[in-house]
């Protein structure tokens, strides 16, 4: 109860450099955040690509639809598959007229060959899984040929892996950057009033006493600051996407978690640098 | 109540403060400590309130030895100390009552007890009427009654008085002993560090002379100890 009103009255005591505070802590937050926000459209748009992977095994003429449709449910139950869908030559021929609507009449039917078309779920569409699968599946001997884009499927993943060590790198380096800025700025704070706290000792205070307001401080910038650093994120997003191109906002809980985390710094950094200064006064 | 034995203190960056320095404040006296500047006065306080640990030998204070204090029991051990400056150690942005009520605050006084006690402290040094001042619009003197208030809340056993009144002009100054004198007359022992000869010459009380760091002259106990008393 007294940390909440000690942490309250420093607020209404020092206004200025608790705001000063807070928007340094909100600045910190929003380059991460904007940087968050910029990794989760890639991943986004790189797992949007990457959902377009896709095996096509070629069926031989005259095959039984009961050998196929034993195979598609074998296919079907490889764990890396999502889905397998029959194509036939009816449907290829439909396909391939409705896709190159000015070749329709070079198209006859029985032309194309039917074929089997395997998707995969996230997580095992990686060149090595695919080209594993397409082995498999060239296995039966009613399928002719198994085409899956080899080059594509390993330039998308050799993007994919670039992007998600670049998204770590750069990720952990703002955020360093930012928690050491935050921390600068609370132990600021907590400078400007070591007066204060070196009377505290001298009458006999704890040091739990001394520090718990200033957790209580630091907690409510973080979160203020976290805050803030959101609504300035969003409101980036909002303008990209009205601008510029369109994007997608952190999930709700990616959300909570960024402001969590700006006020663990705030109560962590105040904690660290109030222990530091006790240990010296 | 405060033991001084064979205490030497060495500083990492300054060297040595105090050498063999052993001696005894009994309940209820009132002692000058007196020398030159950076005779180890300072640190012979300091000592006392236990903001420094000597380097070798004991001290101890109320029960509580440096050989094995905690850092919680040095907290507990100040509320029963009170601590005076030369620069006063306000806190420029409280009035005078609130600069009091702090340290009752910090010890954990019931909220309800504090308005009464922080007036109470205050007529008792003189300045009823200036409880709403901010340390600013209050003379040298009047501050350092404001830092003697706040030393008093809790009813120490001894006053530690750094200097305080090196910043005072001669008026002030009288005004500050006189005070401290009142304090020690209801019980409290007083260990002053000054300068002012003129202090030690007016009055009666023990004087305890350092220089580099060792007790030069001593004279004497004004009051006979008590077996009780050699805690």
């Amino acid at each position: 109860m007294r940390s909440m009103r000690e942490a309250l009255l420093a607020f209404r005591r020092a206004p200025l450099l608790s705001v000063l505070g807070i928007i340094t802590i909100a600045f910190s937050l929003f380059a991460v955040g904007l940087f968050g926000l910029v990794a989760v459209n890639i991943k986004e748009t790189i797992a949007s690509v990457e959902e377009r992977v896709e095996i096509r095994a070629f069926v031989s003429e005259g095959t039984a639809s009961e050998a196929i449709a034993a195979a598609i449910g074998d296919v079907g139950a490889f764990p890396e598959v999502a889905r397998v869908d029959y194509v036939s030559q009816e449907d290829a021929l439909k396909r391939a007229r409705q896709e190159l609507g000015e070749f329709r009449d070079v198209f006859d039917a029985g032309f194309l060959p039917a074929s089997i078309e395997v998707r995969l779920k996230p997580g095992y569409r990686d060149p090595e899984q695919v080209r594993s699968v397409a082995a498999r599946i060239a296995t039966y001997q009613f399928i002719d040929d198994v085409r899956y884009g080899q080059e594509w499927v390993e330039k998308l993943a050799r993007i994919r892996n670039i992007a998600g060590i670049a998204g770590i790198a750069l990720g952990l380096a703002f955020a360093t950057v930012a928690v050491m800025i935050i921390g600068t700025t609370i132990r600021m704070a907590v400078l400007a009033r070591s007066r204060e706290i070196a009377i505290m000792r001298l009458v006999g205070a704890t040091d739990g006493f001394i520090r718990r307001p200033f957790l209580i401080e630091g907690f409510v910038k973080g979160i203020l600051g976290g805050g803030a650093a959101l609504l300035l994120t969003w409101v980036a997003s909002l303008l990209i996407n009205r601008y510029i191109v369109k994007t997608s906002f952190f999930p709700m809980e990616l959300a909570i978690v960024g402001v969590l985390g700006g006020a663990i710094i705030g109560l962590l950094g105040s904690g660290v640098s109030v222990g530091r200064h006790l240990r010296r006064v | 109540m405060i033991r001084f034995t064979d205490v030497t203190k060495e500083y990492p960056r300054t060297g040595v403060a105090l050498t063999d320095v052993s001696f005894h404040v009994a309940k209820g006296e009132f002692v000058f400590l007196t020398g030159p500047s950076g005779s180890g006065k300072s640190t012979i306080l300091k000592l006392i309130y236990m903001e420094e640990l000597p380097t070798a030998g004991e001290v101890r204070v109320s029960g509580l030895s440096t050989v094995d204090v905690k850092r919680s029991e040095i907290a507990k051990l100040r509320r029963k100390l009170g601590i005076v400056f030369q620069d006063f150690r306000l806190l420029e942005d409280r009035s005078a009552e609130a600069n009091i009520a702090f340290a009752l605050e910090v010890t954990g006084a019931p909220r309800s007890q504090i308005p009464s006690r922080v007036s109470r402290l205050l007529t008792q040094v003189g300045l009823a009427s200036k409880g709403g001042a901010f340390p600013r619009e209050l003379s040298g003197g009047e501050q350092q009654r404001v830092a003697i208030a706040r030393a008093l809340v809790n009813e120490p056993y001894v006053l530690i008085a750094d200097e305080p009144t090196g910043n005072l002009d001669d008026r002030a100054t009288r005004g500050i002993f006189q005070l401290l004198r009142e304090i020690n007359a209801s019980g409290t022992a007083v260990v002053m560090a000054t300068h002012n000869l003129d202090l030690i010459r007016r009055s009666d009380y023990r004087t305890i002379e350092i220089n580099r760091g060792q007790i030069v002259y001593d004279s004497g106990e004004t009051k006979p100890v008590q077996p009780e008393e050699l805690v």
